[in-house]
């Protein structure tokens, strides 16, 4: 197994939003959380990356199994696509960019700032980064916003290439992701408090 | 590390990156100052090192909220965090790069202003000698209040309060070199304490200001 919890609990603002969560993700597999706004699936994220501590419960992974990916891309608008990635390449020691380049279509832009690209190239070069990251787990927030459909093949064929290689992902999306291999995990049983719909907690998480 | 300090100074020197705001400061109080006080009396000269110390100080002020405020807003930040760097190394480096972009060059250029500000000759190696000790401090500091108001609202304001008792210290000691040397006075002691001082933070503030940042990523 990469990733094994048992009896998670997670908070955000000191409220826990979702508790006695317990699965498991081994090579090659990718989970997709399922949950309405605000149900806590950017704050498990976060726990799952070690950037807040869990409540109750235990996370199981190596911590240099982890590439985290958020809802900023964490690009900087002066830097070409190039340095964003050599920068980040370098951070992880891993693979040289060139290969994940090719796989987000990227090579036309190589020389633009980032701060030059529309959302979805952003998008694209902020998937970039994880496959110079050379980590095996994935942890998605929302990787598709602002993709087109093409781009969201592009990128379902991606994580297809890495769960081929051992690779593992855990993914937080709304719309469908061409990833029919995927598990569902749905968060709705395990939240902890009933929000009104439509919450707008979305915002600041 | 090399590649994230590479990435500063890259992001410092490119357009946006607010390099040389606070050179162009301490230059325009350098030249204000002696417009305000006059010339005559011998007034200037023996404010000079005061000015001077407060001048670099402020000047290093004005760009400490970037420091982390930026990568936080667009994610690298949090990206930082779960990245193989350790966090201490992360801010270790980002306060090297501010020191390099801000307390260098005042330190280069301050012999230069005290020109202006009638500094007594003896005193102009001392004052680039005690820059040199002194502003690492004013960076490490500064990271330190940096990560602790990361992700406020108008967090520069509380930096500025957070930061400036913490500054007192090293502008005693660094405006008391300078005194010293203008007059000829024995002057090992103030700057061995300013040294201290600066090792201090180097050695220490790095944990701090890598704890503020994980709590305040949280």
């Amino acid at each position: 197994m990469i990733l094994e919890t048992t009896d998670l609990s997670v908070a955000r603002g000191g409220v826990t939003v979702l508790a006695g969560l317990g699965f498991a993700v081994g090579a090659g597999q990718a989970l997709v959380l399922r949950g309405p706004n605000g149900s806590g699936k950017t704050t498990l994220l976060r726990t799952l990356a070690g950037l807040q501590p869990p409540v109750a419960g235990r996370v199981m992974l190596s911590p240099d199994a982890v590439a985290y990916a958020a809802h900023a891309d964490g690009l900087k608008s002066t830097l070409t696509v190039a340095e964003n990635l050599a920068f980040w390449a370098s951070i992880y020691g891993g693979p040289p960019p060139e290969r994940a380049i090719a796989a987000l279509d990227l090579a036309g832009l190589i020389r633009r700032r980032a701060g030059e690209l529309s959302a979805g190239q952003k998008r694209r070069l902020g998937l970039a980064r994880l496959l110079v990251t050379g980590r095996p787990l994935w942890l998605l927030d929302e990787p598709t916003v602002s993709l087109d459909v093409a781009s969201v093949a592009l990128f379902a064929a991606v994580v297809r290439e890495h769960l081929r290689q051992g690779g593992a992902a855990v993914i937080a999306t709304h719309v469908d992701l061409g990833l029919p291999e995927a598990r569902i995990l749905d968060l709705d049983p395990y939240r902890t408090r009933v929000l009104a719909r439509d919450g707008f907690d979305e915002a600041f998480a | 590390m090399r590649a994230l300090l590479i990435r500063d100074l890259r992001l410092a020197l490119r357009s946006g990156g607010g390099f040389g705001l606070g050179l162009a400061f301490f230059l325009i109080l350098a030249v204000l100052v002696p417009l305000g006080v006059g010339a005559e009396g011998g007034t200037l000269g023996r404010i000079a090192p005061g000015i001077l110390w407060v001048g670099a100080l402020l000047a290093c002020l004005l760009s400490l909220d970037r420091i982390f405020a930026l990568d936080h807003e667009d994610g690298s930040l949090d990206l930082l965090a779960t990245s193989p760097l350790p966090l201490e190394g992360a801010v270790a480096m980002k306060a090297l790069a501010h020191w390099l972009v801000t307390g260098l060059p005042l330190t280069l250029l301050a012999p230069g202003l005290g020109v202006l500000l009638n500094l007594a000759p003896p005193a102009y190696g001392w004052l680039a000698l005690s820059l040199v000790l002194g502003t690492p401090t004013l960076s490490m500091v500064g990271a330190f209040g940096a990560a602790l108001t990361v992700g406020l609202r108008r967090g520069g304001l509380l930096l500025s309060l957070l930061v400036l008792p913490l500054y007192v210290p090293t502008l005693i000691f660094g405006a008391e070199v300078v005194r010293r040397g203008a007059e000829g006075m024995a002057l090992g002691t103030p700057l061995a304490l300013l040294a201290a001082i600066s090792l201090g933070a180097a050695a220490l503030l790095p944990f701090a200001a890598a704890a503020a940042l994980r709590v305040n990523l949280r």
